[in-house]
């Protein structure tokens, strides 16, 4: 299972990643979307998949699933959603101030 | 105490600015003109102490890398102290009467007293490293100098063709002393001669031997690096005359005398040294005559003899030796004195064009009387009152006799020298005599001069009356400072000094004399009817010059960075993302190959599942989606299938936490994203080349494939057991809690956690700053 999975996330990096390689803001910004989900779904697969109970402590229960990548994935989660959400403003005010959303329109001056 | 007169002249220029901005009634001159005068009786007292032997004075800089402020004197440090200190205060007395006090003294003065300091730590380190420190510093006073007036473009390029053309020579000098210290095993100069076994030895030598060579040659303007000194002369004259005549051009040559003991004797050194010699003598001779202006002439003459000592140093005989120390002395005052008489022609006539000038003998007499000295002694004119002569004759023995003594190759080049050494003297002669009979004889129109001409103030012409008079005493008496002055400066190059070459004196009937005498036949016969064969200039050096290769060069360095940058730093931000992805795909890619990293095991993997299965590819097949959809409510919603497909996964996976924050997350995420839409624009149809296209899905592939295949491999060889039995033992009893992955966040990992509440707070900041903040007058 752990090997279907890495192919999984490998497919949501290539999607990912093609996004990024695109002109407009928003598909960059699907594209980190992507990236970071088929990120979280690594860490996870990388920390063995379904090895035991859910990790809450049970009477009884000697065998948990890893409990360390889903902290380490919840962090991730917390802080890709904060630099989406401030991607996506700053697409906003982007496209705002200089009436494009295409990156090759968006190069700066020649001396910046 | 030798520590302190190396470095009086830097410390004294501290005072210059004040002395200058206080007071103003007295010419800055003067009192900077303390400096080199109390230097020169001060060095005038080791006189009798060089005799018997060296001195040698030691203060701990940087002793861990054997770095020490080491100086040491002896016969040739010597010398060279004393023309820097006495030609450094002629020239001081000069300046004071060259430049007037609207120019800014307070910088002139401090850069010449910089250039003091630097040029007497040169000739008196015996640290290779403190040597280097000292060298560069002489390069940065004389680039100060020379943009003196920096108001000027010529000035500006001068200063700055010098300075890349000696320090680039100072770097390879620098990686030379580098090897020769490691090879050596000292960063002494009288320690790396004592080992000369190992450094002659070792297969590094040919790489040392160049490496100082090309500092000694850039420095002393030998060919091909010659270029930068007659730019130079763009410098105000008293700098001409110190720097670019008398003692830094010499630098290069003291640093092959200095190393004489060390290389002398290898074929190396030999072809290299007196082959690159002669060639400058010849090149800057015959330049020399094409020139018109008076200064320029001085440059290319200061070349060709240069090139003629530098030829000596490397024949390396003890005639040839001592005439290169002799020739150095001489050579000190009779182009010092000649600087300074162009100064006094520029500075009464207001041109130093040789074209426009003529005549000024009978308005200029003493002027006209030093520089007839002066030219005469550089012509090596057979007279025996002039010391240029005498050296000359020396030089010319020290060519004949080049094919007594040495090695196969000696004597293979040995019968062209004394031709090629004549041919050179040819255009000395020939500049010499033009310098002087265009200027001072003739008649010259007057009348298109800027300024009525006349003789200037006496201080002027003190310091070359000095000079002339040290020419024609030396020409006439050379025993009373070849016994104290040269033997000792021989001895130090050579190693040993006989006395036969002191009391050396020319017959009538030898070969020497019968060359110069054919020098100054040839070199009539050359003037009468030089312009008959100007024109052949056209042909060589024609349309090809070093100048030209140099300027080439300096721009083309500029264009060609300009091109490399812009090639990749197009401003595109899709093409960075793209070079990065490549290189992270190339590097892990390699090491995958390099290391044989990749393996694949089928142990200890849970079980496959078909829900999960199918979940997967819907999660694959909505990110496709994503990326085919040309609709943006579309592109949205299937990314939110992703998103929750994989809260699914992680509830499967029994992560009850990470699916209430997935879900949670995601819904925000796409609400965000709809509330996003209102305000850009409809996604287009993407406008991509089928090439780019075909690219991007080339990169994301292999990066895709790249990170299934780490993944694959990592979990495959794990190495050890996770520490998370740990959590799990210790989660009630120490964190007082059963859900584990909350205890983990708050408790065992704490830090991550505020750290990621502060991520979230600044996320929120920024964007509120970002909808509030407005630039003035910038619409909402």
């Amino acid at each position: 299972m752990e090997i279907i999975m890495s192919i999984v996330a490998g497919l949501l990096f290539t999607t990912g990643v093609y996004m990024l390689l695109q002109k407009q803001i928003l598909r960059i910004i699907i594209g980190t979307s992507l990236i970071s989900h088929g990120a979280h779904l690594l860490i996870l697969t990388m920390g063995r998949l379904k090895t035991g109970a859910p990790p809450i402590i049970v009477e009884g229960v000697t065998q948990y699933t890893d409990p360390l990548p889903q902290a380490l994935i919840l962090t991730s989660i917390v802080i890709s959603f904060g630099v989406t959400s401030y991607l996506l403003v700053l697409a906003y005010r982007t496209y705002k101030t200089n009436h494009t959303d295409n990156m090759d329109e968006l190069r700066g001056t020649e001396h910046e | 105490m030798l520590h302190l007169a190396v470095l009086a002249p830097i410390l004294f220029a501290v005072l210059v600015p004040f002395l200058y901005s206080k007071v103003r009634s007295i010419h800055t001159g003067w009192f900077v003109l303390i400096v080199p005068v109390s230097l020169f009786s001060y060095f005038l007292s080791y006189l009798p102490k060089i005799k018997e032997g060296t001195i040698v004075q030691t203060v701990n800089w940087i002793p861990s890398l054997n770095i020490n402020y080491d100086l040491y004197l002896d016969g040739l440090s010597f010398l060279f102290s004393m023309l820097i200190t006495g030609i450094g205060s002629l020239v001081v007395l000069y300046s004071i009467y060259y430049l007037h006090k609207s120019e800014k003294l307070g910088h002139f003065y401090v850069y010449l007293l910089i250039f003091m300091t630097a040029m007497l730590g040169v000739v008196l380190s015996d640290n290779l490293f403190v040597l280097y420190t000292f060298w560069e510093l002489t390069s940065l006073s004389s680039f100060l100098l020379i943009g003196f007036w920096n108001h000027r473009e010529r000035s500006r390029y001068g200063a700055q063709k010098s300075m890349l053309i000696t320090v680039f020579g100072g770097l390879a000098m620098l990686g030379g002393f580098v090897l020769l210290s490691v090879t050596a095993g000292t960063s002494s100069i009288r320690g790396v001669i004592d080992n000369a076994d190992l450094v002659l030895n070792s297969p590094l030598f040919t790489g040392i031997l160049i490496l100082i060579l090309l500092g000694a040659f850039t420095k002393s303007a030998q060919f091909p690096f010659h270029i930068w000194l007659p730019d130079a002369m763009e410098a105000p004259t008293p700098v001409s005359a110190y720097l670019h005549s008398a003692t830094m051009v010499k630098a290069g040559i003291y640093l092959v005398a200095r190393l004489s003991l060390l290389f002398a004797g290898t074929d190396l050194f030999f072809i290299l040294v007196s082959g690159f010699g002669l060639l400058t003598l010849c090149w800057g001779s015959y330049m020399a005559v094409r020139q018109t202006d008076l200064k320029g002439i001085l440059a290319y003459s200061t070349i060709s003899q240069l090139g003629m000592i530098m030829s000596m140093l490397g024949i390396g005989t003890e005639v040839a030796v001592f005439a290169a120390i002799f020739h150095i002395f001489n050579h000190a005052t009779f182009k010092g004195s000649l600087f300074m008489v162009a100064g006094i022609v520029d500075h009464e006539t207001g041109t130093r064009d040789i074209r426009r000038l003529g005549g000024l003998m009978t308005l200029m007499p003493i002027t006209a009387t030093l520089a007839l000295f002066g030219t005469f002694s550089m012509a090596g004119m057979p007279l025996p009152i002039l010391n240029g002569f005498l050296s000359k004759e020396m030089f010319f023995e020290s060519t004949l006799n080049l094919g007594h003594e040495g090695s196969s190759l000696v004597a293979t080049v040995a019968p062209f020298y004394p031709i090629i050494a004549i041919f050179g003297s040819i255009f000395t002669f020939v500049y010499s005599v033009l310098l002087f009979f265009k200027t001072f004889t003739g008649k010259g129109d007057l009348s298109k001069l800027e300024k009525k001409p006349h003789e200037p103030p006496f201080g002027m012409h003190l310091s070359p009356v000095i000079l002339v008079a040290l020419i024609v005493i030396i020409g006439l008496f050379p025993n009373l400072i070849n016994g104290p002055i040269i033997t000792p400066a021989v001895e130090a190059v050579y190693g040993s000094a006989p006395d036969k070459h002191i009391y050396f004196w020319h017959g009538f009937n030898s070969v020497p004399l019968l060359m110069s005498l054919i020098v100054v036949a040839l070199g009539l016969v050359l003037y009468i009817t030089r312009e008959k064969w100007l024109s052949f200039y056209n042909v060589m050096p024609g349309r090809f010059s070093a100048n030209k290769t140099y300027d080439y060069i300096v721009e083309n360095v500029f264009t060609m960075s300009k091109k490399a940058t812009s090639f990749y730093m197009t401003g595109s931000l899709r093409l960075y993302m793209s070079l990065i992805l490549l290189f992270l795909v190339i590097v892990t890619g390699s090491i995958f190959i390099i290391t044989d990293g990749f393996s694949i095991s089928t142990d200890n993997l849970a079980p496959i599942n078909w829900t999960e299965i199918l979940i997967g590819l819907i999660m694959v097949g909505a990110a496709f989606a994503t990326v085919l959809s040309n609709n943006r409510i579309t592109s949205i919603l299937v990314l939110g299938v992703v998103g929750f497909g994989l809260s699914l996964l992680f509830v499967i996976y029994r992560a009850p936490d990470l699916a209430l924050t997935q879900l949670i997350v995601e819904t925000v995420t796409v609400a965000l994203f709809l509330l996003c839409f209102y305000h850009l624009p409809e996604l287009k149809k993407r406008e991509e080349s089928v090439g780019n296209n075909l690219l991007n899905w080339i990169i994301s592939i292999s990066v895709g494939t790249i990170i299934t295949l780490t993944a694959i491999a990592s979990h495959s060889t794990k190495l050890f057991e996770t520490i998370s039995d740990y959590f799990v033992e210790t989660s009630v009893p120490l964190g007082g809690g059963h859900n584990i992955v909350n205890v983990i966040l708050v408790d065992m990992r704490g830090l991550d956690t505020m750290l990621e509440i502060t991520v979230l707070g600044l996320a929120a900041l920024a964007i509120f700053t970002m909808i509030k903040l407005r630039k003035d007058g910038e619409a909402d």
